[in-house]
């Protein structure tokens, strides 16, 4: 038996493309190291080789579904394009198609230069410690406050306007009547072997009524004197004299 | 010490950020500005003198009390404090392109890191180290990024002029070239690279 095919998820599938990001900051440093292997003057690239370099380590490493990397890349077919196109003489005021590229690539090292130094400046600056950690305070006014009597009234009339007019609740008592409705069922019980939740309930009940028979119900299935079923799902439950308890 | 040394050290000792020679002014109204800086220099000089641990150190456009270096090692192992953690490289050439270029926008920087900013930008606004400086004249009217004071707190740089110029890099770029000059240009800039 075979081993079963690992799922070809879009992160499953290939070199893993997120982590492998994080070994370059971006297309120009890609460029960069490219360069650097390869020792080559920054002002005299090779396009060519380069492009074809460039596009090889995108897709070797899962790259190229980066669109920072892919735009880079099409950069550089479109210069390796132009770089073949016949030129008529040297002098003619040819502008090297490069130069672009070259200038971003300086700028870049020279951004990346400032950035190691930070680095290290950040590092030895984490090396001293301050006080620990403390919120900023709140945006103060400046001290001393000063106040006029016009404003201190706009401030109070401002916290008045703020409070909400009180709504007043009035919670009313509703109790359950269970011992009634206990009474209610056991004459039921003492009448008929069995009957409905409906029937229990009498015509018209309050959801006081519903709410009170359904706990004295409880209760007595509780104290073994009733079984309650439901014969078929959504049914009415039906209320039975739980015979084999009350015959002990 | 003074008591108006003593009065700055105790302010010093108490606030968890660097502390400006204004801000500090105000803790004794008699208290000139002069007075201020002469009484921050005896404190500093009484640290070092006696060789305490801490020492006072002039960052962010302030003045903060600060442990000594040699004391990192062993104050993290008791796990007493531990160090901002590091930046990423992402983070750093962000930043590296904000600090020289504000204000600037979000599309210069992508055109200069040559990769999508988003994410690294608003990670670097809430860690407070860069902040919205205003909007650029152009179409849409980007937000314009530049650092904010935490930037220098956390390179413990006194203010932006710490930052090593151009002309200190090994590469001597400047940073607006009007006139494009193809390959004579790129030349310069090799020769200025070796």
């Amino acid at each position: 038996m075979t081993l079963p095919e690992a799922p070809t998820t879009a992160l499953g599938a290939g070199p893993g493309f997120f982590v492998e990001l994080d070994a370059y900051s971006g297309p120009l440093d890609l460029l960069l190291h490219l360069l650097r292997e390869e020792q080559i003057e920054i002002a005299d690239i090779p396009i060519a080789r380069i492009a074809d370099q460039f596009l090889r380590a995108i897709h070797d490493m899962g790259l190229n579904q980066a669109a920072d990397y892919l735009d880079m890349a099409s950069r550089l077919v479109r210069l390796k394009a132009q770089m073949l196109l016949p030129r008529r003489s040297e002098e003619d005021g040819w502008e090297d198609p490069r130069a672009e590229l070259v200038r971003r690539l300086l700028e870049y090292q020279q951004i990346r230069e400032i950035a190691v130094w930070m680095g290290r400046t950040a590092e030895r600056r984490a090396e001293r410690f301050a006080r620990g950690y403390l919120p900023p305070p709140p945006e103060l006014p400046p001290p001393p406050l000063t106040l006029d009597m016009i404003e201190m009234l706009q401030a109070v009339e401002r916290v008045i306007t703020g409070i909400p007019s009180p709504v007043l609740h009035r919670v009313v008592a509703r109790p359950l009547d269970v011992e009634g409705a206990t009474r209610r069922i056991e004459a039921l019980l003492d009448q008929r072997e069995e009957f409905s939740w409906t029937e229990a309930l009498g015509p018209r009940p309050t959801i006081v009524e519903v709410l009170s028979t359904l706990l004295a119900l409880l209760e007595l299935a509780k104290r073994g004197l009733v079984r309650l079923a439901q014969p078929s799902p959504f049914s009415p439950m039906v209320i039975a004299r739980d015979t084999a308890r009350t015959a002990a | 010490m003074t008591p108006l040394a003593q009065l700055l050290e105790a302010a010093l000792f108490s606030a968890a950020r660097p502390l400006t020679a204004e801000e500090l002014s105000t803790l004794d109204p008699d208290a000139t500005l002069a007075d201020v800086r002469t009484a921050l220099e005896q404190i500093r000089e009484h640290y070092d003198f006696e060789q305490h641990g801490v020492e006072l150190v002039e960052l962010a456009g302030g003045h903060q009390i600060l442990t000594r270096p040699v004391h990192a090692a062993a104050i993290e192992r008791a796990q007493f404090s531990v160090r901002t953690p590091k930046l990423t490289a992402a983070a750093l050439e962000t930043l590296a392109v904000i600090a020289y270029r504000q204000p600037v926008g979000r599309a210069e920087i992508e055109e200069i890191r040559g990769v999508s900013a988003g994410g690294v930008l608003r990670s670097l606004q809430e860690r407070g180290l860069i902040e919205v400086v205003g909007r650029s004249e152009a179409l849409g009217r980007p937000m314009l990024y530049g650092t904010a004071p935490m930037f220098l707190e956390l390179l413990g740089l006194r203010d932006l002029a710490d930052l090593p110029r151009a002309e200190e890099l090994t590469i001597a770029l400047q940073p607006h070239r009007a006139e494009a000059e193809g390959e004579d240009d790129a030349a310069a800039y090799v020769e200025a690279e070796s």
